[in-house]
């Protein structure tokens, strides 16, 4: 092997490559994640300047003011976990029919047609729900067929439709990915020792399935907590999230302060369901299930 | 549970082939259906709006995706051979790029660079020997802002990827090549390079689709330059037009390629990556 000056300068040389290859992507994080958070952080401290903006102050004001924007995290924290767990209910049977009754000749096929959805424009599959649930689509035919009016747009139940159908892509797939992976035999095994269907599902498969769930949960969880569009386009200012504030205080009324205590409460929900995520998944031993 | 599958499906396709069909209508009103026509298409192609929005929306994908793709494959190569705390703070970065709301880093991007801006402009009227104050460059946000905020995303989406890949690499190759004195250049041209292509090209391919459909981080730093997203989204709350649906169907039917040869490129190669 080399002689010991060699290998220190190659190794000397070794750890300049490495430093040249992380800079440009530490300068960035630094740049554009840490340093503006930080400018969050200091902003949520301080007051608004007259004319709309930040002056500098050291209080805790805007944070003690948070309720005056109550109602947008009301609907935020009922219609987030509500929507979780609707997309939950409607993926978990779509999950297991392709991870257990599909054929391998066509799971992977019918995989991906449920996860295409999910990478096209959101935008423009949440414009199609407000073309389908508006006064001219649904509506309309629900009154010709003779239910009477009927005003779907603009509700909290719309904005749960959207939520569903923007989400459910990426619930289906760590559940699949769990029910996948588990061993057939144990279900065999159950059914010789007399078990019935249902009791084989209760007793092994689902807690057997439970980090794929416990994921999908928390990734649409987490999604949904900052959402913005969907109750823009569906809600219509009448079902707002916290997302809606938070343009609403930083692009109207320019109150940044207020603005940053806002965003900050929203990351600090979220890293607490992180954390709670991470106790969880922890408790079932779960694997981290990669999404991309 | 088969009718219950068909059924879910329909409810995921349905919404999108109401898009495309309505994109052929030649009434005038987006609800009801008079015939086949692409006239829209036709008025979307001769909108100068809309094409100048295509416009902000390829360069700023172009160039977000190829930043991202570059700096985020260095730094995976590069995170391989790092231990402690220097690859606990990348990782721990990459997660939070990932994991906060677009909004809160459109807001904290949009704050922080206009507070940046306002002290370095200020700096310029000072120095800058020029007795006009119109002729003093000036920065503001646009291109620039929205490149940066794009790439964060992207960055960490394509270390995660590239990473996964080098995961699932067969190390014994490498230390081959090595034994057989290839130069550490060599080496990676010739066996590290290939081995990792595919995921590098699937994430240059899905950091240009996230770029070209994002709106929320768009909309607080794009300044003057309306990308695409942000014309649909004010077009929307103008009304309702069949043109929607046709730069609707567009945009679906580009993302659709992109996305089948990510997909097809992250299969390619015996060893499957964790990513899928």
């Amino acid at each position: 092997m080399a002689k010991a000056a060699t290998s220190d300068d190659s190794a000397k040389r070794r750890r300049r490559w490495t430093a040249l290859l992380l800079a440009p992507a530490g300068l960035w994080f630094l740049a554009l994640l840490v340093m503006p958070l930080a400018v969050v952080v200091v902003f949520s401290l301080g007051e608004r300047a007259p004319a709309g903006g930040y002056a500098p102050a050291l209080s805790l004001a805007n944070y003690l003011n948070l309720p005056a924007r109550w109602t947008a995290f009301r609907n935020t924290l009922v219609l987030a976990p509500i929507g979780t767990l609707v997309c939950l209910l409607a993926a978990y049977p779509l999950a297991y029919f392709l991870a257990v009754r599909t054929s391998p000749r066509y799971r992977l096929l019918l995989l991906i047609l449920v996860i295409v959805p999910f990478w096209t424009s959101f935008l423009i599959r949440t414009y199609a729900w407000m073309f389908i649930l508006g006064g001219r689509g649904l509506p309309a035919l629900f009154e010709w067929i003779g239910f009477g009016e009927i005003r779907l747009i603009n509700t909290p139940l719309s904005v749960l439709i959207g939520i569903v159908y923007g989400y459910l892509p990426l619930m289906v797939f760590p559940i699949f990915v769990s029910l996948e992976r588990l061993d057939k035999r144990l279900l065999e095994a159950a059914a010789d020792l007399g078990s019935t269907p249902w009791r084989s599902f209760r007793q092994v498969t689902l807690p057997l399935s439970a980090p794929g769930v416990i994921t999908g949960c928390m990734l649409v969880f987490i999604l949904l907590m900052g959402e913005y569009l969907i109750p823009q386009l569906l809600g219509g200012g009448k079902v707002f999230f916290i997302g809606n504030a938070l343009v609403d205080l930083f692009l109207q009324s320019r109150n940044w302060p207020y603005g940053s205590a806002v965003a900050m409460s929203l990351v600090i929900l979220m890293l607490a369901t992180v954390t709670l995520y991470l106790r969880l998944t922890r408790r079932y031993g779960g694997r981290d299930v990669s999404l991309l | 549970m088969r009718a219950y599958a068909i059924a879910i499906y329909l409810f995921l396709y349905a919404p999108i082939a109401l898009i495309v069909l309505f994109s052929f209508n030649s009434g005038l009103s987006a609800s009801d259906f008079r015939g086949f026509s692409i006239a829209w298409y036709g008025k979307v192609a001769g909108n100068r709006f809309v094409l100048e929005a295509v416009t902000h929306s390829l360069i700023v994908a172009a160039a977000s995706a190829t930043l991202a793709t570059l700096f985020g494959t260095m730094a995976a190569l590069a995170l391989q051979r790092v231990t402690g705390w220097l690859r606990a703070v990348f990782d721990g970065l990459t997660y939070v790029a990932i994991m906060v709301p677009g909004i809160v880093i459109g807001i904290a991007t949009l704050i922080a660079l206009v507070t940046a801006f306002d002290i370095v402009n200020d700096l310029l009227l000072a120095i800058w020997p020029a007795d006009d104050p119109g002729a003093v460059p000036q920065l503001a946000l646009g291109y620039g802002s929205i490149i940066a905020a794009h790439t964060l995303f992207s960055l960490a989406l394509v270390i995660v990827l590239v990473r996964a890949r080098i995961a699932g690499m067969d190390r014994s190759l490498v230390e081959a090549a090595t034994d057989l004195y290839a130069t550490p250049w060599g080496t990676f041209r010739q066996v590290t390079l290939p081995l990792i292509l595919p995921a590098v090209v699937a994430g240059f391919l899905l950091s240009f689709t996230f770029s070209f459909d994002d709106f929320v981080i768009a909309f607080f730093v794009a300044g003057s330059k309306t990308t695409l997203p942000i014309y649909v989204f004010a077009s929307i709350r103008r009304g309702v037009t069949p043109e929607i649906n046709a730069i609707g169907t567009v945009v679906l039917l580009v993302s659709l390629l992109l996305l089948f040869s990510a997909q097809i490129l992250l299969r390619r190669g015996a060893k499957p990556t964790r990513a899928t």
